[in-house]
């Protein structure tokens, strides 16, 4: 698979601000690739500046194997987006809008290519409807329509979910899919919520401040050697005891949990050990570590040793 | 030639006239020479000349009849027409039963020797104070007629003499008056300075301002319209 | 280029208040003919004030369709920046307020074509104002008022003057002023578009572009000698009146104007150069500002 876009130590400092610090990345060809941050982490001044929006204090951006300043127009004519809300001009149509940005793109632009795109989005019926008129849901779509008209290799998509119902993140995520699978596009999309980006993404990175803080496939990031279990028993000082002689947990105490550090698979052993040592167990949750990771970020820095990858 | 004629004529009606004829039997030869017309119609150019009125010559039609309607018109376009310029209708100075009639002397004007009567209106409440009237004595026209009046300053006209002199009508007519400082209301215009050094206007209190007439021709006594005035 | 000037156009045309400024003319012009119409003589009376015991105008003919052209420009034309600035102030500021400011610029565009069209924009959408303008103000008041020589009511240093303009002498001097006008007003939509960068919405600017005019023009005419020769040279609304001069005729030594004629054409050239390079510097300064800077909205 061939490299896509290649992010060298970017940087982005606003007066006394780092936005985004030495930020490297790349993403493959055909790759879903997730972009996990909380909000402010920098995941938008990132994709920002792979946008040409906004320009970089410091680093290097290749996409298609080109340096983006240089070939912004040749770059920018193979991508779509859509930034945060698709915005989108009020007072035209949908068919107006989809025109308009489609020749800005400078493709033929064509009734039926235009009619064709309404079409997969759901929207050929309201073609000639105001955009003011929309859904949030529908204006996403007609994003979606203008992101992908003129028939990009790279598309960028900037928390797509936000404001949509559980129907249209379903929705949303399918098309994803069908993107990179079907269509064979390569897709980078940000969340702050993991359980979006784990589900479709194939790789992904995870920035916090402005730095990224791990970056890898999914599936391995997410591999279930790497499970912390909150367990709460009738007596945490001696279920700690017990656990330090284990080999296949490391335990520390947590507020009115024991936080164990473990596979997955070794829950069931868990469960019986703690029984088998007369310890009364209240309640067994799992988390994946980065989740819980993720988590601990998101919930301001409650301490959790970091997760090993 | 035209000059020799002029001067050949001029004597000869000097020669005519007796130099011992009193004014009052001048004026009256001079108004019985006007009251031949009873109305003319006569084209010209009227050539403004006030500091503040940058106007173009106009041509202008005056209409007359007896005893005293006068009206100046232009032909086309916008004029302005100095309100004096009706007394250019001489019949009025002429009328010997509202003056008192004084008799001023002589007075040389190119060089020729001018009889000069000064005229008091008899009525008090006239806005006209004084006219003083200069008579060629041997053509009996006016040549000169200068009117003081209580709310329009002083008037002056000059007339020369030429075909129609026969019937008393002048070829050309100068009329001078006196015209306050012409001055906009504030705030009304917003004008365009184009930096260039403003030349700061002396004296613009009372300036004379001027209008030239010149008739090019007379229609007289074939009728005028009333509705023209 | 031409396609994107197309969209930029179309947009345009698509939005309300693009036509809140054709129909804010078209209410102010006919106000005006109705009130002259009706009562023309006050104002000629008005005009006249100082003069009227000496001369005699004949007042219809004077207040002809030439004239009132002349006197609703001089009134509009204070009041047209607003509404420029309305459409210029809006040009970047309204998109980053909708959002879509940043679609656009992902878009396989330079930012600098981007500027441009939405100069040339503001530029097409003045000269339609002032076109708009000549049919309603010109043309209509030809067509109420008939046509005649032409009346100019004017204050030149400390002299108050009447000019008169032959009416086969008035038509190009307005065509020349409207030309003149439209690029006085681009001025304006150059200054608004250059604000209009700044801001997130368009009120900002439209306000702030109307500020600084209104702000120029008072340092401009506040008549101090010192503001006069070292200030008000260099304002550009100093110069915004200087359609007037076409109107400036000139005059021979007797005080009759010749026909044809402007009594300063290098003033007037001066302050077209003077204007165009105010275009010229805030159309780069807005370039070079909208080219580095970050779109975060």
């Amino acid at each position: 698979m061939n490299v896509l876009l290649e992010v060298n130590h970017l940087t982005k400092q606003y007066r006394d601000i780092k936005a985004v610090e030495d930020l490297s990345f790349s993403v493959m060809e055909g790759d879903i690739y997730g972009f996990l941050g909380q909000n402010g982490a920098g995941k938008s001044t990132t994709i920002r500046m792979l946008l040409t929006l906004i320009s970089p204090t410091a680093g290097e951006i290749k996409i298609f194997g080109l340096p983006l300043h240089e070939n912004r127009h040749e770059i920018l004519s193979q991508t779509g987006s859509i930034i945060e809300r698709p915005d989108l001009y009020q007072y035209l149509t949908a068919y107006e809008n989809l025109s308009l940005f489609a020749r800005m793109s400078k493709i033929k632009v064509s009734r039926k290519l235009l009619m064709n795109q309404l079409e997969m989005v759901g929207l050929a019926e309201r073609s000639q409807s105001k955009v003011r008129t929309f859904s949030q849901g529908m204006k996403q779509r007609l994003g979606i329509a203008v992101a992908l008209v003129h028939d990009p290799k790279l598309i960028i998509l900037d928390e797509p979910t936000n404001g949509l119902d559980p129907q249209g993140i379903a929705d949303m995520r399918n098309l994803i899919l069908r993107l990179s699978r079907q269509m064979g596009k390569t897709v980078i999309v940000s969340s702050h919520l993991l359980s979006e980006i784990e589900v479709i993404a194939s790789r992904m990175i995870v920035i916090h401040k402005g730095k990224k803080i791990a970056e890898g496939v999914v599936q391995e990031m997410l591999d279930p050697a790497n499970t912390l279990v909150q367990v709460e028993t009738a007596n945490n000082m001696n279920a700690l005891k017990w656990l330090q002689e284990t080999r296949w947990a490391t335990a520390v105490i947590q507020g009115r949990h024991l936080q164990l550090s473990m596979n997955r698979e070794d829950i069931p052993q868990l469960i019986r050990y703690l029984g088998e040592k007369g310890t009364d167990i209240v309640a067994v949750q799992p988390r994946h570590s980065l989740e819980a990771y993720f988590l601990s970020l998101t919930n301001n820095d409650t301490h959790v040793e970091p997760f090993a990858n | 030639m035209y000059h020799f004629i002029k001067l050949v004529t001029l004597f000869l009606f000097y020669s005519i006239a007796s130099p011992a004829q009193d004014i009052e039997t001048i004026l009256e030869k001079a108004r019985i020479k006007i009251n031949q017309v009873n109305d003319y119609q006569a084209s010209g150019k009227m050539k403004t000349n006030v500091a503040f009125l940058k106007v173009p010559v106009a041509n202008i039609t005056v209409y007359f009849k007896k005893p005293n309607k006068l009206k100046l018109k232009s032909e086309k376009g916008v004029s302005f027409i100095p309100k004096g310029a009706v007394s250019i209708n001489m019949n009025s100075l002429l009328e010997s039963d509202r003056f008192t009639i004084i008799d001023a002397g002589t007075e040389k004007i190119n060089n020729v020797m001018m009889r000069v009567a000064k005229l008091l209106p008899l009525d008090d409440n006239s806005d006209v104070v004084l006219s003083t009237v200069y008579i060629d004595p041997s053509n009996f026209v006016i040549c000169k007629a200068k009117t003081t009046t209580r709310e329009n300053g002083t008037y002056e006209l000059v007339m020369t003499y030429g075909k129609y002199i026969a019937y008393g009508l002048p070829d050309r007519i100068v009329f001078s008056f006196n015209t306050r400082d012409y001055k906009l209301p504030k705030g009304v215009t917003f004008d365009f300075d184009d930096g260039s050094e403003k030349k700061k206007p002396e004296d613009l209190k009372n300036k004379k301002g001027k209008a030239e007439i010149d008739f090019n021709s007379y229609i007289i006594n074939k009728g005028v319209q009333d509705n023209i005035f | 280029m031409w396609s994107l000037l197309q969209i930029e156009m179309f947009k345009i045309s698509r939005r309300p208040r693009t036509y809140i400024a054709f129909a804010a003319i078209s209410a102010i012009v006919l106000i005006f003919q109705f009130a002259f119409k009706a009562d023309g003589s006050s104002y000629m009376n008005l005009m006249l004030q100082s003069v009227q015991d000496s001369f005699e105008l004949d007042r219809i003919k004077a207040i002809n369709g030439y004239f009132m052209c002349y006197i609703i420009l001089n009134t509009l034309l204070v009041q047209v920046p607003i509404l420029v600035a309305l459409i210029a102030g809006d040009a970047i500021s309204g998109e980053a307020n909708m959002g879509t400011l940043r679609l656009l610029l992902t878009k396989p565009v330079s930012r600098t074509q981007l500027l441009l069209v939405k100069f040339m924009a503001s530029f097409i959408f003045t000269v339609a104002l002032l076109l708009w303008m000549a049919v309603m103000a010109l043309f209509l008041s030809m067509a109420i008022f008939g046509v005649d020589d032409m009346l100019i009511f004017r204050v030149s240093g400390e002299e108050s003057q009447i000019l008169q303009i032959g009416a086969d002498d008035v038509l190009w001097r307005y065509f020349a002023a409207f030309g003149y006008a439209a690029i006085a007003l681009t001025v304006i939509a150059a200054l608004a578009l250059l604000l209009s960068i700044y801001a997130e919405n368009s009120i900002g600017p439209i306000i702030a572009t109307v500020c600084i005019v209104i702000i120029c023009t008072i340092v401009s005419n506040i008549g101090v000698p010192i503001i006069d020769k070292n200030v008000k040279p260099w304002l550009f609304t100093s110069y915004l009146v200087g359609w007037k001069g076409f109107f400036y005729i000139g005059t021979n030594a007797d005080g009759q104007p010749i026909p044809g004629s402007l009594e300063n054409w290098p003033a007037i050239r001066k302050s077209l150069f003077i204007l165009i390079a105010h275009i010229v510097i805030l159309l780069g300064i807005s370039i070079a500002v909208f080219r580095k800077k970050d779109i975060l909205s």
